[in-house]
């Protein structure tokens, strides 16, 4: 179909053509493909009437599917919080609430305690978000820029943390945070049992230090004839044009703190102080369907409305990860 | 080393100076370093030692702690669920490999082709991959419910059959591949996609010159161009699935008779159910030799093929 780069609004402009357009039907022409990126289908294929009809198919098979495979599930937990327990029993199953009530929610709310939860884990993610920022962000600025004596040992052995799977250490490490070593703290049930750990992670480090190490040297030294000491180069300099790695980092703590699950289940046994997801699983096998279905669409909403704001830089992360382990 | 790094700044040469400015610096940079040396030493580099030192040792944390060189392996091997935790573990990497490996890759390659609603399903595919995961196991359980689940009231649907799910030894397994599948699969999905991406049109050009069809052009183009980063997802995900946890703890608690035991739930249940922590960490150990092969090989690859 040669005639399809002509655009669309152009050639319906005149009478003559639109009109025999009208009588070929399937002729017309059509907006063509985008085919700015080329990719394994052929463009020409594709802009074929046989190839389009599989297109469409494929395209509306592919939307169907994700949806009933992932959107579905959603929508069955959120309506299913919102039914009786007889209705949630009844057979066939009701596709829609026989009556919309939010009472599910609310009963779970007041059931689960979830206000502390939520108050809990935000106040774990929050604060190791700002640790992790603290502690990682200099260290990579030290190891990248200030360069000291041993620093690619001290590199070496962070990233060798990488390497050791999390949950074969979760033992000793739970051991050390239940004694910390000379210190003899006991920091089960205290934030600082998550905080600590969370900034101890070698791939933030690996992240930032690899950024950091793209700046331009000029730019620092510059910043160092005028005086300022590395404190305030990191702070003036550093991290201002930093924020798209401070970003995927951030995204990342939080995300992983709200989203854990053995560590928290290990080292906050107490119920006041469980996280979101440890106490909903807690009690799980003592609530009823709806409420313990309603309680998980609350603990999933932080995660989703963080989804729905941060998306870009969560996915940038996401390959930021793969594309260089 | 580090002498060599300073740069040499126009003409100040002075030995004293530099030697002065050297210090500074070091210190300068280790005042840096200071919170991250005590977050890893705590809770990364002294575990990582400790969990070896306390596989060989009986400890009670009252009395001083006890060589007992190789008992604790021994106590785990006779467990009766030692053979099965691995079995299911290795069972169940290599089905969740087969779901959550081929999957992904395939729905890229799809998606990669479409031009209409891509931010919808990257949106979509990658929405499980956000919920906490104890959210998507527990929503799978009710999903799961031989009486009142989705799973059943949909084959009903179709007037097949409903299944046991969790409850039978012969689906139990399947149940947590396909629960994890759910979950994890929408990360692999977009990293696939965007290795997609890199590959130069010009190499699908050329194979449609030499006469290749699509699944040619796939099998020859796509795939070798995509070598690097399918292997370094393989060993990643064989190192994440062989930590499977969550799944058993929470659906089926290691049953139905040891049906889906993994190393790393028998490890917990020898901590804090059977009070045997040293041996819980002498089956840790053994996970952590077979998971840094695999580590050492990810590391191997990755270190060769980037820069």
């Amino acid at each position: 179909m040669s005639d399809t780069t002509v655009m669309p609004g152009r050639s319906a402009g005149t009478p003559a053509t639109s009109a025999r357009q009208e009588r070929r039907g399937p002729r017309r022409p059509r907006k063509p493909m985008n085919t700015q990126f080329r990719t394994a289908v052929s463009p020409h294929q594709l802009n074929t009437t046989r190839g389009r009809i599989v297109y469409w198919i494929v395209l509306v098979i592919v939307v169907v599917s994700f949806t009933a495979a992932f959107v579905f599930p959603l929508y069955w937990m959120i309506t299913g919080a919102m039914k009786s327990t007889e209705e949630l029993n009844a057979i066939p199953p009701t596709f829609l609430p026989s009556h919309f009530s939010l009472d599910g929610y609310l009963e779970a709310w007041d059931l689960l305690d979830l206000g502390t939860l939520l108050g809990n884990t935000a106040l774990y993610a929050g604060g190791a978000w700002l640790l992790t920022l603290a502690v990682d962000v200099s260290a990579a600025y030290a190891l990248s820029k200030l360069r000291p004596a041993l620093g690619k040992v001290v590199l070496a052995l962070m990233l060798s943390t990488l390497m050791i799977p999390p949950m074969v250490i979760m033992l000793p490490a739970y051991l050390t945070v239940k004694d910390v070593p000379f210190l003899h703290w006991n920091l089960l049930n205290t934030p600082w049992a998550i905080w600590l750990p969370a900034a101890a992670n070698g791939f933030n480090v690996f992240l930032l230090k690899r950024f950091f190490d793209s700046i331009p040297r000029e730019l620092l030294e510059a910043a160092e004839i005028d005086g300022a000491s590395p404190g305030r180069i990191l702070w003036s300099v550093v991290i201002p044009i930093s924020r798209p790695i401070l970003g995927v980092v951030s995204i990342l703590t939080v995300v992983n703190v709200w989203r854990d699950f053995v560590w928290p289940l290990l080292v906050l046994p107490d119920s006041d102080k469980m996280s979101v997801s440890i106490g909903i699983a807690s009690l799980s096998s003592q609530m009823p369907q709806n409420v313990l279905v309603a309680s998980l669409v609350i603990a999933s909403i932080p995660t989703i409305v963080v989804f729905f704001l941060f998306q870009r830089h969560i996915m940038a992360g996401l390959t930021a990860g793969s594309l260089k382990g | 080393m580090t002498t060599a790094s300073i740069p040499a700044a126009g003409g100040r040469r002075r030995q004293p100076t530099k030697l002065r400015r050297a210090v500074r610096r070091n210190v300068t940079a280790y005042g840096f370093l200071c919170g991250a040396l005590i977050c890893f030493a705590f809770f990364s580099w002294y575990p990582m030692i400790r969990e070896v030192i306390l596989s060989f040792q009986k400890t009670n944390f009252v009395d001083p702690p006890k060589w007992v060189g190789l008992e604790n392996f021994r106590t785990v091997v006779s467990d009766p669920a030692f053979g099965p935790a691995w079995v299911n573990t290795a069972l169940f990497t290599v089905l969740a490999l087969l779901c959550g490996y081929g999957i992904p890759f395939v729905t890229a390659i799809v998606l990669n082709e479409l031009r209409h609603a891509r931010a919808y399903l990257r949106f979509v595919v990658y929405l499980p991959v956000m919920l906490p995961p104890a959210v998507s196991v527990l929503l799978f359980q009710w999903f799961y419910n031989p009486d009142y689940g989705l799973f059943n009231q949909v084959l009903d649907l179709f007037h097949l059959p409903g299944l046991q799910w969790l409850n039978s030894t012969s689906t139990a397994l399947i149940s947590l591949v396909i629960v994890s599948t759910w979950m994890n699969m929408g990360s692999g999905t977009l990293i696939y996609l965007a290795a997609l991406q890199t590959i130069p049109s010009e190499l699908y050009e050329a194979a449609e010159l030499d006469g290749a069809g699509l699944f040619k052009r796939i099998r020859h183009v796509t795939i070798p161009q995509t070598k690097l980063i399918l292997l370094v997802m393989l060993l990643l995900q064989i190192v994440a699935t062989m930590q499977v946890f969550i799944e058993p703890y929470l659906l089926t608690g290691g049953g139905p008779e040891n049906a889906t035991v993994s190393v790393v739930y028998l490890m917990y249940q020898y901590a804090f159910n059977f009070g045997n922590l040293n041996a819980g960490n002498a089956l840790g150990l053994m996970l952590m030799i077979v998971l840094m092969v695999f580590s050492a090989i990810y590391l191997r690859v990755s270190r060769d093929n980037t820069v």
